[in-house]
């Protein structure tokens, strides 16, 4: 039992369940209390022990029916009943004397597994497939593609070489009884094909989403397809919740550490100076400001869709987030992006100022006659765009009185390198005047930037 | 066998919480009882309402216990939660004691002596004497053991939970000056949350994990039955059908079953004995607490209530 549990951990990790050994030991610990009888509260105790969310729960949940619906090795009472109907297909013929193997004794030659498809024992041939399964590692597989090599293993370990044998043997001596036995072998085969499909059902799905996942993550965001789009949301979304964890926290307390002398003595005049009650000194931190410019015409607006989600699905941590997209005129968009959907406040803005030529001149004009007093020397100015102006004046001199109002300057741009200052890339003139300048064309490196530029707050 | 006693235990604990009003689902009562098995806090979470801080009550009633509740909120800190000491008590003491201070160095004659004679006495002010326990130490020094209630755990800070963590696992805390104080029963701890922010792993990983949703029509129905019971069976029926149709609504606080109870209280008031819209509508705020949800509800009063009349003759 304590095996079957454990290949239920592995498939709860399938099943995006962290279960950690202290965790496992709990739920074994919680099982030895309920036992395996009653299957309700066995579920229940597992999920109590393991799940840590309510998301967890529910996928647990599924993860547990699937598994032990599987049949179970070592049954104790022959009536458990409620076995999957692939074990029914092989019953068909002698369903009724399956218990008691009463009529036609299979010859005492034959080797273990004949015997046993011949006595049509049902919890038996569960049981050794199930061991077959854990000899052959069936926890270990991860692709589709690996189903036909698991079965044959699993076969294998169960005996087929000797049944096949035992098989070439009674065609000869008794070809009834080998009729018999070749129908029993295929729906043993059968069992064990799905077998192995409920493992890789159970086992497989973790591998397979990190997979994705880790392409998605390295992707180019300007280049993904449009059923991706939604995956790649909640990536984003994903990754803004581990920014947020990681930096939102400590920023709410004020520590206290030394004792502020000056307060407390005044708090205290009336105790003659006698310190009752004492005043700490406090820290102050920088509370983070963001002004984010989105560049939003045609060839970086996916982008910048992006940018703009992270950024706000961020701003339980940067509570002073000013939003602005532009192409060939610049507006802010930290309303639209707050009272809308993601989804709604992306088609707003597009059709507000997206699909445009860029004009970085222009806009950058709109931005110091409008916005410039929303600068302060803790902004931080994020510009998402790659600074191709169709080669109208860049204004890089604004650009410089943005940079000098404020506490940093950084530029994303989601082009490479290679084409900084090719073409009419303004990228280098603009790089002058940026306290940071990165490439940033994928989720991770959107995901470094913005962490990047939190931290630098604490 | 083991099995057969552990579900026996479970149905034990779900009738000493329903002897207590407290109608618990099976996944609740096998909470509990593993937590008193295998010694473990559990972490409650759902919706507000819904009968998480009940349950530690419960618990405490049935079991005799003394029930400790911490509520939490932004800035607790340990001088609040755990321990604190006694500060003017101590600088009193001192002020009082200054007489006493030539007899203590009385004897010495050299500065050193003296403050060798003094380190003697250094400890006193940092002694048992001077800690002004708050709820969890109190929970920790219970000789009888206590339910120890940790409310809306979300509302309090980051730093709070690692606090937390060592009493949660060893049922322990160490005081720098004093050493480590052990509880002398282990407590049943209960944490709440509403799920405000996400607690960290640590935390959850020492605790149960239980999720109290809105419970099944059946059960809710037992539930206001044990609260309210002078309310008829058709009635009951009626409302408990006529808020799940209200859950299905999209609102901005769905009613819970606290509100439930209060609205089952105030029909049994009026002594109504069947819904009708006129009595909906009217009580229809006890339910809802904002004003745009009754506006959303009011419209749908009738189908709703002619659903749950309907579901009625089914059920």
């Amino acid at each position: 039992m304590r095996e079957n549990l454990h290949r239920f951990f592995r498939a709860a990790r399938g099943a995006g369940v962290h279960v950690s050994p202290a965790e496992s030991i709990d739920a074994m610990r919680a099982v030895k209390q309920v036992g395996f009888s009653d299957r309700a509260i066995l579920r229940d105790a597992l999920l109590l022990t393991l799940a840590k969310s309510q998301d967890e729960k529910l996928a647990l949940g599924d993860c547990f029916d699937l598994f032990f619906s599987q049949p179970e090795p070592r049954q104790d009472q022959p009536e458990a009943g409620s076995d999957d109907a692939s074990q029914d297909s092989d019953q068909s013929s002698a369903s009724d004397a399956a218990g008691e193997a009463g009529e036609g004794q299979p010859p005492k030659e034959l080797g273990p597994l004949a015997q046993m498809l011949l006595s049509q024992d049902r919890n038996a041939i569960a049981a050794a497939i199930a061991s077959a399964s854990g000899a052959a590692s069936l926890s270990d597989i991860r692709y589709s593609t690996q189903r036909g090599i698991f079965s044959s293993r699993i076969l294998d370990a169960m005996g087929l070489q000797r049944l096949r044998d035992d098989l070439d043997q009674l065609t000869a001596t008794n070809p009834s009884l080998a009729e018999r036995l070749r129908a029993a072998l295929d729906a043993l085969r059968e069992a064990v094909r799905d077998t192995v499909s409920q493992g890789l059902a159970l086992y497989a799905r973790e591998e397979a989403e990190n997979l994705r996942n880790e392409i998605l993550r390295n992707a180019p965001l300007a280049r993904i397809e449009r059923r991706q789009v939604a995956e790649m949301r909640a990536l984003i979304r994903q990754i803004a919740r581990r920014l947020r964890e990681r930096y939102s926290k400590p920023r709410k307390r004020q520590r206290r550490g030394h004792l502020d002398v000056r307060r407390t003595l005044r708090r205290n005049a009336a105790w003659g100076g006698v310190p009752f009650l004492t005043a700490w000194k406090r820290k102050h931190r920088d509370r983070p400001k963001i002004v984010a410019l989105c560049d939003v015409s045609g060839s970086v607006a996916q982008v910048s869709d992006f940018f703009l989600l992270l950024i706000h699905s961020l701003h339980e941590v940067v509570d002073d987030v000013r939003s602005f997209a532009f192409s060939s005129h610049l507006i802010e968009v930290s309303e639209i992006l707050e009272n809308n959907s993601p989804e709604e406040a992306m088609a707003e803005i597009m059709s507000k100022v997206g699909f445009g030529s860029s004009d970085y001149g222009s806009s950058l004009v709109d931005f110091e006659k409008e916005f410039m007093s929303t600068l302060t020397p803790q902004t931080t100015v994020i510009v998402l765009g790659d600074a191709r102006s169709n080669n109208l004046d860049p204004r890089a001199d604004i650009l410089r009185r943005i940079s000098e109002r404020s506490k940093r300057l950084v530029w994303l741009n989601p082009e490479g390198r290679l084409a900084w200052g090719f073409g009419d890339s303004e990228m280098p003139r603009y790089a002058t005047f940026c306290s940071v300048v990165r490439q940033c064309a994928t989720a991770q490196q959107l995901e470094r930037a913005v962490s990047d530029i939190v931290a630098s707050y604490r | 066998m083991a099995d057969q006693k552990a579900s026996t235990s479970i149905e034990a604990v779900e009738s000493g919480l329903a002897a207590q009003g407290y109608i618990a689902s099976r996944q609740i009562a096998t909470a509990v009882y593993l937590s008193q098995q295998i010694e473990k806090p559990i972490l409650v979470e759902g919706p507000a309402g819904v009968g998480k801080t009940e349950l530690a009550k419960a618990i405490a009633a049935w079991r005799g216990m003394k029930m400790i509740r911490l509520q939490c909120y932004e800035g607790l800190d340990e001088a609040k939660a755990l321990y604190e000491w006694k500060y003017a008590k101590q600088l009193l003491y001192t002020q009082i004691l200054k007489d006493k201070l030539g007899e203590v160095l009385g004897g010495a004659q050299t500065l050193h002596a003296a403050l060798d004679q003094l380190h003697d006495f250094g400890d006193v002010f940092f002694s048992k004497e001077f800690v002004e326990p708050r709820p969890l130490l109190q929970a920790l020094e219970q000789p009888g053991g206590c339910v120890l209630l940790i409310d809306e755990i979300d509302k309090s800070d980051a730093e709070f939970e690692s606090l937390l963590l060592e009493i949660l696992s060893d049922f322990q805390v160490t005081i720098p000056e004093l050493g480590t104080v052990s509880a002398i029963t282990p407590p049943t701890v209960i944490l709440t949350s509403n799920s405000e922010r996400d607690l960290g792993d640590a935390l959850k990983r020492r605790c149960l994990h239980l999720h109290i949703g809105f419970p099944e029509q059946r059960l809710e129905e037992r539930i206001v039955e044990s609260r309210v019971p002078g309310i008829s069976q058709t009635l009951r029926r009626q409302m408990v059908g006529f808020i799940h149709e209200i859950r299905s609504l999209d609102l901005k606080k769905l009613p819970s079953v606290s509100e439930s109870i209060d609205w089952a209280r105030v029909l049994v008031l009026l002594q109504a004995s069947e819904l009708d819209t006129e009595i909906v509508k009217d009580t229809l705020n006890v339910l809802l607490k904002y004003e745009a949800d009754i506006e959303a509800a009011v419209p749908q009063v009738a189908t709703f209530i002619a659903k749950a009349a309907r579901s009625n003759v089914f059920g």
